[in-house]
């Protein structure tokens, strides 16, 4: 199963132009600003904006091409879409949502509430078969949403901003239950989102799109290290490291990185640049990080009027400071420095 | 705290005294007809053949009207909301015309319409469809008057339901008309369920349209406000007054029993 687009949307004075590929069992997120273009994208895929030209084709099958005249109509498409804010139907429970789609496709009610109740368990959801949608909390309504748009098997799976309804505190402990989730769909899935963390953490590919046109894809090892715009540095200009965890210590090559919480095996540490200190002189305190290094290159950010300053030495590390910062410090190439990073803003994912 | 202040603040006094001159202008008539009422002749009123004839007619014209209402006018609310069409003001001019129409220019417009020389009722009169002073001509009076109340409730209701629940459906497999049925319909069945209840009171009072197209005749279109208006015209003022109450009593129960639904569907 794959997914092959090439997906040409007019609207007014805005143009999406976006070619993209997507494997079976492949997660792609779709990463952009606001007003990118990534949920004309996803809505063309889903065939709720028909396409002004290109075309899209999953498992070889045109269900959408202009030229020739073919549209195939979204209820016919088997593409599933979690939607943004989720959309359950509220005159529905939590059960008669999932089976909506089952009954749709001509499964008698028992069996659909049957099928339906398997996949609420498999979602951890068994005890809210009879809640109503506004009774849920937003990381239930969001695997209710998953277990709705699975339910029917597509080949596509395409989830919208599945975490931007969630508050900061459920974010990142539902990013890692939408992950183990999404293991079972072993379909081609697509994830549109405006934050880095969620690409970087969930996708196996990023696509970034930029006022309706792609400006870079790459794995997020790819795109982190090797950003190909000043955009794409600002925008997922982070610090990626995969290690090994051993309760609060995470083994990074020659480095060790303290988390603020326990973790094990092999995982994702993300240090956001503008969490980084930089000092002159080892830094005192007990509970911090701090790797001394030899700034490598210094780079201005236009858009922020702040300073990317790359550190080598155990962790080689990215760090966002002031011209002031850099100016006080005397930083230039070859600078001996120490760098320095809360526990408490290292995020952790398992790997 | 400004805030508190301001509403404990007392309304001027000239506003007051409109509200109240306003409240009893609705009240007064009511009381005068509660007051007046001979309570004791109820029974012997209520239970004339002539009173539970029309009192029926009027229920099953009402009822029928409120059901012609819902299925076109249904469509036709989807219609005005959801497609744009060229036209659609005039349509919608036209939608709201029987409710500042007076009801008897209206039942004059039916009758040269659709009345036995009427432009259209001359060929329905030929394939043996008659209106006026048969029942069908009552149930049409009062679907007239009444469906302007659904198709607005109902259409205010279309606009505002958030489509993206729309599209949800479809990606589940739903066809558009499935996805009317089985989402559209649930969101709005408030608004439906009021814009109905409205209808149906508004055609249960039908007076003028009907006695003008579809006459006063017993038994076929002479509906409980017809046969009230002939008991006063005949000095019969107890029974004119009992079945005055009787329709005041079904309003008052549908505007109670509407009260909750009207403030989340509106």
């Amino acid at each position: 199963m794959s997914v092959d687009a090439a997906i040409r949307v007019g609207l007014g004075s805005f143009s999406l132009d976006a070619d993209l590929h997507v494997d079976d069992g492949e997660m792609l997120a779709i990463l952009g600003p606001n007003g990118a273009g990534k949920t004309t994208l996803l809505r063309a895929l889903a065939g709720l904006a028909p396409l002004d030209d290109g075309h899209i084709r999953i498992d070889g099958v045109v269900i959408d091409e202009p030229a020739t005249g073919v549209f195939v109509a979204p209820e016919l498409r088997s593409v599933g879409v979690v939607f943004q804010d989720y959309l359950l139907f509220e005159h529905l429970n939590a059960l008669d949502n999932v089976a909506f789609g089952l009954r749709e496709h001509g499964v008698p009610r028992s069996d659909a509430r049957a099928r339906a109740a398997t996949l609420l368990a498999e979602v951890g959801l068994e005890d809210h078969a009879r809640v109503r949608p506004r009774a849920l909390s937003g990381g239930q309504a969001q695997r209710v949403a998953i277990a709705r748009a699975l339910a029917t098997e597509p080949r596509l799976l395409l989830l919208d901003e599945p975490l931007a309804a969630l508050d900061i505190q459920t974010r990142a402990e539902t990013r890692r239950q939408l992950r183990s989730v999404l293991e079972r769909f072993d379909g081609a899935r697509i994830l549109v989102t405006h934050d880095p963390i969620d690409a970087l953490v969930l996708a196996d590919r990023i696509l970034i799109l930029e006022q309706g046109e792609v400006v870079q894809t790459g794995t997020p090892d790819e795109i982190t290290r090797r950003p190909r715009s000043d955009y794409v540095a600002e925008l997922v200009g982070v610090n990626l490291y995969r290690g090994r965890a051993d309760d609060a210590h995470i083994r990074v090559g020659d480095a060790v990185v303290t988390a603020a919480g326990p973790h094990a095996g092999d995982v994702m540490v993300i240090i956001p640049p503008n969490a980084v200190v930089l000092h002159r002189d080892q830094p005192s305190g007990s509970a911090r990080n701090a790797w001394c290094g030899t700034v490598a290159g210094l780079e201005h950010l236009g858009v922020r009027g702040r300073v990317r300053v790359r550190v080598d030495g155990a962790l080689s590390i990215v760090a966002e400071v002031t011209p002031a910062a850099v100016a006080e410090l005397g930083l230039t190439e070859g600078t001996e420095v120490w760098a320095a990073v809360k526990a408490t803003e290292i995020e952790v994912f398992p790997s | 705290m400004r805030r508190d202040r301001v509403s404990t603040e007392r309304p001027p006094a000239v506003v007051v005294i409109g509200a109240v001159l306003a409240i009893t202008i609705f009240a007064i008539p009511l009381a005068g007809l509660l007051l007046r009422a001979p309570w004791s002749s109820a029974w012997s009123v209520l239970s004339t053949p002539e009173a539970l004839t029309a009192l029926r007619l009027s229920v099953v014209t009402s009822l029928a009207a409120t059901a012609i209402a819902i299925t076109l006018g249904v469509p036709l609310a989807w219609v005005q909301a959801r497609v744009p069409y060229r036209g659609r003001g005039f349509v919608r001019a036209l939608i709201l015309l029987p409710m500042v129409l007076p009801p008897v220019v209206g039942g004059i417009a039916l009758l040269l319409a659709l009345g036995k020389k009427g432009i259209v009722g001359q060929y329905l009169d030929h394939v043996g469809v008659h209106l006026p002073f048969h029942v069908g001509g009552a149930i049409l009076a009062e679907t007239f008057v009444a469906m302007p109340f659904l198709v607005l409730t109902v259409e205010a209701a279309l606009r505002s339901t958030d489509r993206r629940y729309e599209d949800a459906a479809r990606t589940l497999g739903a066809s558009r008309l499935r996805v009317f049925r089985r989402v559209t319909l649930p969101m709005i069945r408030p608004s439906l369920i009021a814009g109905a209840a409205l209808c149906w009171a508004r055609a249960l009072g039908e007076f003028g349209a009907t006695i003008t197209f579809a006459g006063n005749a017993p038994g076929k279109t002479q509906t409980l406000p017809l046969f009230v208006y002939v008991n006063l015209e005949a000095g019969n003022t107890d029974a004119a007054i009992i079945l005055s109450l009787v329709l005041l009593a079904i309003s008052l129960v549908v505007l109670v029993s509407l009260r909750e639904r009207w403030l989340t569907a509106l």
